[in-house]
């Protein structure tokens, strides 16, 4: 397994321009990515999630693995705001309470989103998709003399080379192939530049060869930003974190590395042992 | 590589087809005025100042059924109650007329309008005060529909009403305001509305020449209406709007506040809307509170799903042809027109999804390929 990212990709993966600061009101001096304690959401007395404890360091990659209902994506739609939940406490950097925020003030303090089946906007074309998700402001008054600055095209033509779709900015969303529109909506993820990415199933959809550009791609965003996956592709999980943590019915199963969850016999029970 | 916003942007097909749109609208509006003004009435080519009349008619019908596009085909908003923002802009434009007739009424007061005679009212109530000025007017044509709309809609939008629930309560509030307008104690004249105007800004109304002059008025507002539409949908706060239409949630994910984008487009429609209201009443004669018939509303949406949404011209398109058929078939089958209307739409719906500019082979200006969508 090569470690870091392929020599094609270094010299595109300028981002320097904007790091840690790009959001400065998030505090993560004492390290603190995401902060989420004894989450609790019930949909019809269905417990989504159940006392859910996550903490993630600023910069971490993190893996969530668990069988569907495990509340993977109720967690996602909690700190993106979606779902309010019913107690609990979440916290982006260790100054910042999410709960009671709306899903577009929470996407701007830096918050950003991959859907499970890849939503770009099919009617528009990939550059206007790009150009949505683009890092700066969302007024109505901004978008309407907005223009690209050079720092946004230099960004935009960056992320263009990144996800390979240069000859195609001017085609629809809608006419790329599943994998095209997975490249698509990790560009406007990167183009969003944003301090905390969740990114459920990158990989669905994709060739061995994309799912490993993927994670290449990941684990190199990985530092300046904190990057949550959820994945069912172990193999593509194998190649990613060095932390994975398992949920089962709402809670927290089990955390550690590959190799120690692999061992560990109450997930070998309830999840692994299913599949292996 | 991308390196100019606007040369990626703008193609050169959409600046030629909105050059081309402008220009044969002018052209043939000039034209139409100039066979009735200056080819004597023997001549063939002349055309009859009623004719000149009932384009007019149907170029505001063609603005209020853009400012529906705006909302429909651009937002995804179905709002099934624009005919309110239409007879709001109407009624200010009226109350102008109306306060233009002086003492020439049947009463001869010399301020008050005939119906508040009627009504033994002995003075003008507040809300008639500036309306004796045409700009007042105009400005409130404009003001009136926009803050109407501004207040409903961020209420409705703020609680994320949206789909056929919006659509129901535009229903009911245009046929709130109907009922309320049918009030004599409103002061709008009630049941009879406003109407007998006699001058605009000094000029005989039922002369030819004011006539052609409101007709190349309402060419001209609809010129700039659809210039006006086109800026807006082709900048970054176009682009919002239609990702807003086709995945509301997704672009809130992104950081856009989308009921502002949704106010900002509703409250922009209802303007036009308003002034296209306020060009319809000196040219018909008269506004009364039939034009916030729900059925109304509805029809202006018919135009502009036959045009064509998501275009502009398929907007003013189908206005035009689908009111040049209403002129038509009701001088000949007074009572089946609705039915043909309701016809129209079904065949329309079921095999022109995009409307007659469909048939051109025409895309969409921003759409990809042609998907179902929940109105």
């Amino acid at each position: 397994m090569r470690r870091g990212p392929p020599e094609l990709l270094k010299p595109l993966l300028k981002f320097e321009s904007i790091k840690n600061d790009h959001f400065p009101y998030v505090d993560v001096s004492h390290s603190v990515g995401l902060y989420v304690e004894g989450l609790t959401v019930t949909f019809d007395g269905f417990r989504a999630l159940d006392g859910f404890n996550l903490y993630v360091d600023d910069g971490e990659l993190r893996c969530l693995i668990g069988a569907n209902g495990a509340g993977k994506t109720t967690l996602m739609d909690v700190i993106t705001g979606r779902t309010k939940p019913d107690s609990g406490e979440v916290y982006f950097g260790q100054n910042i309470n999410l709960i009671g925020k709306t899903e577009t003030e929470i996407a701007q303090l830096g918050i950003a989103r991959k859907f499970q089946n890849p939503t770009v906007f099919e009617h528009q074309t990939v550059l206007s998709n790009l150009e949505l998700a683009l890092h700066g402001k969302r007024g109505i008054f901004d978008t309407l003399v907005g223009d690209f600055s050079s720092d946004d095209l230099d960004r935009i033509n960056e992320v263009l080379a990144i996800i390979g779709l240069k000859d195609r900015i001017k085609s629809p969303a809608g006419s790329l192939s599943h994998g095209q529109k997975q490249w698509l909506e990790i560009g406007m993820l990167l183009s969003a530049n944003p301090r905390l990415l969740l990114v459920d199933e990158p990989a669905a959809g994709m060739t061995r060869g994309e799912a490993e550009r993927t994670a290449e791609l990941l684990k190199d965003l990985a530092g300046d930003r904190t990057i949550i996956v959820i994945e069912h592709d172990m193999e593509f999980i194998r190649s990613i974190a060095n932390k994975v943590t398992v949920m089962h019915q709402g809670q927290m199963l089990a955390e550690g590395s590959m190799t120690e969850i692999k061992k560990n016999p109450s997930v070998l029970e309830v999840y692994l042992g299913e599949e292996y | 590589m991308i390196s100019s916003y606007k040369r990626g942007w703008y193609s050169e097909n959409k600046i030629k087809s909105l050059y081309g749109f402008l220009s044969f609208l002018l052209v043939l509006s000039g034209a139409v005025s100039f066979c009735n003004v200056y080819i004597p009435r023997e001549s063939p080519l002349h055309v009859e100042i009623f004719t000149i009349t009932l384009l007019g008619k149907y170029l505001c019908l063609a603005i209020l059924a853009l400012s529906i596009d705006i909302v429909w085909g651009y937002c995804g908003i179905l709002s099934l109650g624009h005919g309110a923002f239409f007879a709001l802009g109407g009624y200010a434009m009226g109350m102008h007329l109306m306060l233009q007739i002086g003492d020439r009424g049947v009463y001869g007061h010399p301020t008050l309008p005939d119906f508040m005679v009627f009504l033994n009212w002995s003075e003008l109530p507040w809300f008639w005060v500036g309306f004796d000025s045409f700009w007042f007017a105009l400005f409130c044509s404009a003001l009136l529909p926009g803050v109407l709309a501004f207040v409903f809609g961020w209420l409705a939008f703020r609680s994320r009403v949206t789909g056929v629930y919006f659509s129901i309560i535009t229903q009911a509030l245009t046929y709130a305001l109907m009922l309320a307008f049918f009030r004599n104690e409103m002061g709008f004249g009630g049941n009879n509305g406003l109407t007998d105007f006699k001058d605009i800004l000094g000029f005989d109304l039922q002369s030819d020449a004011v006539r052609v002059s409101l007709f190349l008025c309402t060419a001209m507002t609809l010129s700039v209406a659809y210039y006006l539409c086109f800026l807006l949908m082709e900048s970054k706060f176009g682009r919002v709007v239609l990702a807003i239409r086709d995945s509301e949630e997704r672009v809130r994910f992104l950081g856009y506040q989308t009921e502002i984008y949704k106010v900002a487009v509703f409250v922009f429609s209802a303007i036009l809307a308003g002034i296209a209201g306020a060009l319809y009443v000196p040219q018909v004669g008269i506004i009364n509170p039939g034009e916030f018939a729900p059925l109304n509303s509805i029809e202006a949406v018919i135009w502009v799903a036959v045009g064509g949404r998501g275009v502009l011209y398929g907007a003013v398109i189908g206005a035009v042809l689908v009111n040049f058929a209403k002129t038509r078939f009701t001088a000949l089958f007074p009572e089946e027109w609705l039915f043909v209307l309701g016809a129209l739409f079904v065949l329309v719906t079921i095999f022109l999804p995009r409307g007659l500019i469909g048939l051109a082979g025409d895309r969409p200006s921003n759409s990809g390929e042609t998907s179902r969508r929940e109105f």
